[in-house]
Parts: structure tokens; C-alpha cells; sequence
């Protein structure tokens, strides 16, 4: 299991300063909720995890990430088997433009995953009682892997009839389980979750949260979330920005009950948010 | 004071006044070439080339532009095609930065208001400096020029436009720009892709003046990427350009041909476009 531990992360866009100086251990084969107030760094946090960031112009990132001991903010990290490792959901789920099937493929075939690999993955789910497997077939080890991440995700049942149709006509709600079993598919370490449920209805979101709860034997599960009792509900851990600082972070119990920092204890009774 | 609800009707009524005259000047043009050029279209017009004596009226037909512009316009686009694409897509913020981008862009726009025939004149100079003399490969080069801009330039619109979010979403599972290129921006702005191909073909092939002295004309089908070859948009400049009503009633049917293989063109390529398509995130 992979261990993260930021060390120093400053963060700014152009002139702006987003994160100063946060340094935080996020525990492993838990669900690590970042809370706090629109704008104040959440998404930053999320994002520097995978290196997505750098995707936007005139971003710098100073200070340290740490999986598993190394610095993926080395020069010689390898960026694709960092993003291999770290899975990620967006806050609206974006299907790929392909259908359900290949949209779950895709992250495979990228990464070019020979059928023993495959079959030693799907080998690896059946051993770690997430999901209950059948038997093996050696000659469809793909049709094998979707049904399996599916299946994980929670929506094999749903779209079992139709996985050749476009993942665009999904629900949304379906979509982002479906962008949950994508991100899986890779077989990632961890999951980086960005408010993964605020463009879903209830009953989406509590598939989503559900889905987080079972996952969390296997994955190290980070989530954004600017919805308190969503936290209270999924968490194990949870860091409290406010305006680009670490405020406080604790096991989600001790956090939620007695809270130490003031603006902490301002935002968990509701007088800011 | 005009009270807000009189704007919205002012402005209604202007929009309304514009589009009708737009359809007015197309169904105009329309209207023009069919009723003048359907009386002399027929069979032997397109199957056989000139004959004898065509230009003063007597027998034949235009197969030669008809082929000739078939095989320029669609030499030249599958030319535009193979070049577009790469500077359409490496114009994207992960492979230049803004400066060189905006550069190319500014030059593009140039490119694009650039009238036809000095593409003709650059065209003709190259070939003469090569020894080249006017054949289908040298209209097939210069058309292709004249479509890059239009290519580039539309093409590039549509690939700006594909979600940040869904790329990012592919870069997530691991993807490297190129995967991500082929496999997720090119399939989202594929129908994009075919209009601004189309708006490319539409432009080649009706164009004149880039081909009078690049491609030439010839009464014959072209047998080699080296002779000489005719087409419509010339057939249509020298046949009305005669004083023979017959021979210019012949140039409108030319024109009628024209604008049937560019519906044409369109209209298939719309339908492969919208099967390719049907995956495309809204």
C-alpha cells in the first residue's frame, strides 16, 4: 500500500498563492477527506498528488510529495506509472468518447497489459474479498476485467446489456461510477476523488459513498468534499484548509468532536463555510 | 425611450431581415444556374469530353473538368488533410506555448485572406524555377495551399474547444499526450473535423485563379500526375466568356455540375460523420 506524505507543498498560480506550506501525512487503505471553504486550496491539494497540475500554465509547485518514499516531484519520475498508481475522479464525471466497454479498456490497453497480467489483476481482486469472481476464462481475459470493474464500481448490473453503446448515454450518476471503474481499471494504489458526488443526486452520491466504504480495504482513498456531513459520513482522517493553510487534521472521530483551532470550530458549527 | 421589450422586437426583426436576405442571395444563385444550365445538361455533357468545334456549340461535354476537378480537389484536400491535422493539433497548449501559437495563428490569417491568385503566381514561379510546366500535380500543390489555412485554422477552433476536464481525466489513467491526442481529442472533435474539411473542399474546389497556370486546361482526361488538366471552376470562366448563347448556356450547366458534387460531397460526408461520432461526450 502506498504511503503519501506531503512535505512543504506550496502551491502558486502566477502571482496568486494557493497552498502554503502544508505539510500532512495521509494515511494508507483509508478515506482521507479534505474539507473546507470554496477557493481554498482543496482542488490545489488533490491535484498535486497526481501531477495533474501541470497541466495548467504558470503553475509552481514547491516543496515535497512523497508515495512510497520517493519524490514524485523528482525530474526522474516516471509521470505515466506515477498516474498508473494514483487514480483520479473528476468532480463532473467525463465519460471518454468511446463506449462503456472500451471507456473501462482503455486504461489497460494504454498501459498495454498482456493477458496474464490480466489475469493475475483479476487474480488479485478474487484474493482481497472486494468481489467475488468465477472462474477464470483464459481466452476473454478483457471481457473479464471490465465485468470485474464494473462489478466493483457497482455498475455492472446496469449496463451488462449494453456495454457496445456509447458511455455518453449513462446517467450521470452512472457516469461517474463508470469513470470510478475506469480509474480503477489501472489498478491504482490510490484514488483521488474530486467532489466526486456534487454534480450526482442522493441516491447516486450514496453509491458512490458505498462504493468508497468497500473500496477502502484495498485503495487509499483521498476526497475533496465542501459538504461537511459528507465528510462525517465517509471519513476516517480529515485535513481543514482555509484560504491555502493546513488548519488542522486529525482522525475524523477526534476532528468532528473536539475540535482544536478556532476556525475549525467555526466551520464544523456552520458559522463559516 | 425605447422600452425593452420594442428592442427585443427591433433586433428580432433585424435578425429575421438578414437571414432573409442571405437565402434571397443563395436561392438567387441557386435559382440562376439551375434555369440556366438544366436546358443544356445531359447525358453526353458529362460522359464525353469536347468534341470538334464544342466551344462554338457543337458536340460534347465537360468530362474532362468534371474529372479534373475531382481529381484536384481531392488530391489537394488529402494533401491539406495529412498537413492540418499535426499543425492543428500541435497548436494546443501541451505541445506550444501561447506566443508561437498566436504567431502561427496571425500567419494562418494571413494566409487565409491571401487572394487565390497569388497563390497561382507563387505556385507558377516554384514550378517554372523546378521546370515544371503546368500539370495536375502542380494544381493539386497549389490548391492544397490555398486549403491549409482554412483546414488549420478550423480544425484548430474545434480541438481548443474539447473539455480541459476530459483531458485531464485521460491524462489521469496515465495517458501520454499522443494517447491522449489520438484516442480522446481527435474522437471528440471528429465531426468538427469533417466540417472544417469540407469548408477546405468547398473553397479548392471552386477556385479559379490558383489553377489557371498551375494546373492549366485541356480538352483531355489527364493520364499522369504530369499533364495537364482542366476543371470545372475554368470551364465555367471560358465557356461564359464566349459570345455563343449556346456555349454559355453550357457554362451554367458546368456550374450546376459543380455545386451538385460539392451537396454531394457534403452530404456523405456528413452521414460518415455522424457514425463516427455517435461516442462523442455533449
Amino acid at each position: 500500500m502506498s504511503h503519501i506524505s506531503l512535505q512543504n507543498l506550496s502551491v502558486t498560480f502566477g502571482a496568486q498563492k494557493i497552498l502554503n506550506d502544508i505539510t500532512v501525512d495521509i494515511p494508507d487503505s483509508r478515506i482521507t477527506a479534505i474539507i473546507g471553504p470554496s477557493g481554498c486550496g482543496k482542488t490545489t491539494l488533490l491535484k498535486s498528488i497526481n501531477r495533474l497540475l501541470e497541466l495548467n500554465d504558470d503553475v509552481t509547485v514547491n516543496g515535497d510529495v512523497l508515495i512510497d518514499g520517493t519524490n514524485i516531484y523528482d525530474p526522474k519520475t516516471d509521470i505515466l506509472l506515477l498516474r498508473k498508481k494514483v487514480g483520479f475522479m473528476s468532480q463532473r464525471p467525463y465519460p471518454l468518447p468511446m463506449s462503456i466497454y472500451d471507456n473501462i479498456a482503455f486504461g489497460p490497453r494504454v498501459h498495454r497489459l498482456t493477458d496474464d497480467q490480466i489475469i493475475s489483476q483479476i487474480e488479485g481482486l478474487k484474493s482481497s474479498d472486494v468481489l467475488h469472481v468465477d472462474s477464470i476464462d483464459k481466452g476473454k481475459t478483457m471481457d473479464m476485467l471490465v465485468k470485474c470493474y464494473l462489478t466493483l464500481a457497482g455498475l455492472w448490473d446496469e449496463v451488462k446489456d449494453r456495454l457496445h453503446e456509447p458511455a455518453s448515454r449513462l446517467s450521470i450518476g452512472q457516469q461517474q461510477r463508470l469513470a470510478l471503474a475506469r480509474a480503477l481499471a489501472v489498478e491504482p494504489e490510490v484514488i483521488l476523488a474530486d467532489e466526486p458526488t456534487s454534480a450526482l443526486d442522493p441516491i447516486s452520491a450514496q453509491l458512490i459513498e458505498r462504493q468508497f466504504r468497500l473500496l477502502k480495504k484495498r485503495y487509499t482513498i483521498v476526497v475533496v468534499t465542501h459538504i461537511l456531513r459528507q465528510a462525517r459520513r465517509v471519513a476516517d482522517y480529515v485535513i481543514f484548509l482555509y484560504l491555502g493553510e493546513l488548519v488542522e487534521h486529525g482522525e475524523a472521530e477526534v476532528f468532528f468532536s473536539s475540535p482544536i483551532d478556532k476556525r475549525t470550530r467555526a466551520y464544523i458549527s456552520g458559522e463559516i463555510s | 425611450m425605447l422600452s425593452r421589450q420594442g428592442e427585443e422586437k427591433i433586433f428580432k426583426g433585424l435578425m429575421i431581415v438578414s437571414l432573409t436576405f442571405v437565402m434571397i442571395i443563395l436561392l438567387g444563385i441557386i435559382a440562376l444556374v439551375v434555369t440556366k444550365g438544366a436546358p443544356a445538361l445531359n447525358i453526353s455533357m458529362i460522359l464525353e469530353t469536347p468534341k470538334g468545334g464544342y466551344y462554338l456549340g457543337k458536340e460534347g461535354g465537360i468530362a474532362n473538368a468534371i474529372v479534373g476537378s475531382i481529381y484536384l480537389a481531392f488530391g489537394a484536400s488529402i494533401i491539406a488533410i495529412l498537413i492540418s491535422l499535426p499543425v492543428a493539433l500541435s497548436l494546443q497548449k501541451e505541445y506550444t506555448n501561447k506566443h508561437m501559437a498566436n504567431f502561427t495563428r496571425l500567419i494562418l490569417d494571413v494566409l487565409w485572406g491571401t487572394p487565390s491568385i497569388v497563390y497561382g503566381a507563387f505556385g507558377f514561379i516554384v514550378m517554372v524555377y523546378f521546370g515544371l510546366r503546368a500539370s495536375l500535380l502542380g494544381g493539386i500543390v497549389v490548391l492544397s495551399l490555398l486549403m491549409l489555412p482554412i483546414m488549420v485554422r478550423s480544425m484548430e477552433e474545434i480541438i481548443r474547444m474539447v473539455p480541459h476536464e476530459l483531458k485531464e481525466v485521460s491524462y489521469a489513467l496515465g495517458t501520454t499526450k499522443l494517447e491522449t491526442t489520438i484516442a480522446v481529442i481527435l474522437k471528440q472533435s471528429l465531426p468538427g473535423i469533417i466540417t472544417a474539411i469540407l469548408l477546405a473542399f468547398g473553397r479548392g474546389i471552386g477556385d479559379a485563379a490558383s489553377i489557371l497556370f498551375t494546373a492549366g486546361y485541356t480538352d483531355y482526361i489527364p493520364k499522369s500526375l504530369f499533364d495537364p488538366v482542366a476543371s470545372l471552376p475554368l470551364a465555367v470562366f471560358f465557356q461564359i466568356s464566349t459570345p455563343i448563347p449556346e456555349v454559355q448556356q453550357r457554362a451554367y450547366a458546368s456550374a450546376l455540375i459543380l455545386l451538385f458534387i460539392v451537396i454531394l460531397v457534403s452530404v456523405f460526408s456528413r452521414i460518415i460523420g455522424k457514425r463516427f461520432s455517435r461516442n462523442i461526450v455533449r
